[in-house]
């Protein structure tokens, strides 16, 4: 079996007249975590957003090359099916506040209103919840509505309800930025464990967070791929002159 | 040289001039609700709120029908006006940028100068006179082209307060743009949108000049939407402008009940507001 779930292929984009992507083409292992990093405005979110379709949001945006995930070409498939297999957690918690926390976690199933049983329901949202390391903090308040929760909290709940639709890859957009360490540093253990089950494709511009996390690093600068590797080579012996100053914190 | 005295002085009279046009505004005001309470309370029982006019001179009489009326023309005027409206108002902030929205909102601006009383008349041309008769239905829809953009603007209002991450925690689901706009984006406003609409309502309930050539007013009950109705602000016209002592009562006591429902309702969107 192929080991990549996901390749890009000459991937270009413009939002109006600023080039945000140069020529990327990269791929992804399966069940391993890839951090992509790189200084501000360097295209990473854009980069994670084309994956799943999530950039058509933003008008003006134009893009040519392909993503394939198993081969297919996602911009070749209905973007509501695209986001379904590659899930996306974004960088503020962005939980739905009239629901529940039990809602929440099944809000996929619920919007799209597919049809769950009762138990499917609860054995769900156990299975989410436990994965997403919150279970035992909320088994107690399932039925109340989020806001009570802390950001890191909240942050969990947005990743239970990730992986509540059973996606293949997930998509971390600075999942972190908007915490403080201990939620920062439960997150990351928790990026540790998910990978048993699911492809994580992160966002960080936090150095410390890609080299803890990840299996492989990718770095970027100015809409350019200018490094990919595992990611002990990467901060070990970067092969770029670029890969080596951001990582030593000349810029950035 | 000391000037404080002088600036105390500047300051006292500055506080007076607050406190008395504060006064002044409010006692008109509080002229009005008196002389509605004081004329209307008297002749207010269960028996007015539930029984139909009586001819003049006959004792009694109420204005069961008005108060059955109004409620039809509303009906009918949140009918149309609230899926148009709040459809409206979510184009508009949805497509915000675009040049159709600029003539849309340039267009809602409009509607909303238009006097009510050349609602009316058009309403008289579109509705009544193709339809062939004064009727609840032509009512209604004058009303709803006076409700209409409130209720627009209530929404856009509201929906752009909507935190953008909200859209894309639903999109990111994969969940498709129409269930995420009815079951996310129009929920997370309704307490805004349902402010508009009984903003909306409690204007268009005292509207009488697009009822004159419209619903036209019935001195009996009827919920039939193609017969003339009566409402509240038309039987105050009629009968506050008869020459009977004892109608011009009867228009004293549906001024109340107008007031009070008025007021009720402004009250209720002011606390949906708060929350």
């Amino acid at each position: 079996m192929n080991k990549h779930i996901l390749e890009i292929d000459r991937l270009n984009v413009s939002i109006g007249d600023d080039k945000i992507i140069r020529d990327i083409s990269m791929a992804f292992s399966r069940k391993k975590v890839t951090a992509i990093m790189g200084p501000s405005g360097c295209g990473k979110t854009t980069l994670v957003r084309c994956i799943n379709r999530m950039h058509e949001l933003i008008p003006n945006t134009v893009v040519t090359g392909s993503i394939a995930l198993y081969r297919k070409n996602i911009y070749e498939m209905n973007p509501i099916m695209v986001r379904r297999e590659i899930g996306m957690v974004f960088q503020r918690p962005n939980p739905f506040p009239t629901m529940s926390i039990y809602d929440n976690v099944i809000a996929g199933y619920l919007l799209n209103g597919i049809k769950l049983t009762r138990s499917e329901k609860d054995t769900l949202v156990e299975s989410s919840l436990s994965k997403a390391g919150l279970w035992n903090e909320v088994k107690d308040a399932l039925h109340r509505r989020g806001a009570f929760l802390s950001g890191g909290q909240q942050q969990r709940l947005c990743i239970a309800r990730a992986l509540a639709m059973k996606p293949r890859v997930l998509l971390l957009d600075e999942p972190t930025s908007a915490l403080d360490p201990k939620s920062t540093a439960h997150i990351e253990d928790l990026i540790s464990e998910l990978k048993e089950t699911v492809t994580i494709i992160m966002v960080t511009h936090n150095i410390g967070q890609a080299s803890r996390v990840s299996d492989f690093t990718a770095f970027l600068y100015m809409g350019e791929l200018v490094e990919y590797g595992t990611t002990e080579k990467l901060f070990t012996v970067p092969d770029d002159k670029r890969t080596e100053e951001y990582l030593s914190r000349k810029f950035g | 040289m000391n000037r404080v005295p002088f600036r105390l002085a500047k300051d006292l009279g500055f506080r007076i001039y607050l406190a008395t046009s504060t006064l002044i505004l409010l006692i008109p005001l509080i002229l009005i609700l008196y002389y509605i309470v004081s004329n209307g309370i008297n002749v207010i029982n269960l028996d007015f709120l539930t029984s139909l006019p009586k001819p003049p001179g006959v004792l009694g009489g109420g204005i069961s029908n008005a108060i059955v009326g109004s409620g039809l023309l509303i009906g009918i005027a949140g009918a149309l006006s609230i899926p148009f409206g709040v459809a409206l108002g979510l184009f508009l902030n949805e497509f915000s940028e675009t040049r159709l929205a600029s003539a849309v909102r340039i267009c809602v601006e409009i509607l909303q100068g238009i006097p009510s009383i050349v609602i009316g008349i058009i309403a008289y041309l579109w509705i009544v006179v193709p339809l062939g008769g004064f009727s609840a239905f032509s009512g209604g829809i004058a009303l709803a082209m006076m409700m209409l953009p409130m209720v627009v603007r209530a929404t856009e209002e509201t929906l752009k307060l909507i935190p953008h991450s909200l859209k894309e925690a639903s999109l990111g689901l994969g969940v498709p743009y129409y269930r995420t706009m009815i079951k996310i984006i129009v929920p997370a406003g309704a307490n805004g949108i349902l402010t508009g609409v009984l903003l909306g309502v409690a204007r268009v309930a005292g509207e009488t000049a697009p009822l004159l050539f419209t619903a036209f007013g019935n001195p009996f009950m009827t919920v039939n939407i193609t017969q003339p109705v009566n409402s509240l602000p038309l039987i105050i016209y009629n009968f506050a402008t008869s020459p009977y002592s004892d109608w011009q009562q009867v228009a004293w006591g549906a001024s109340l009940v107008l007031i009070i429902f008025v007021l009720g309702l402004s009250l209720l969107a002011r606390t949906l507001i708060k929350q």
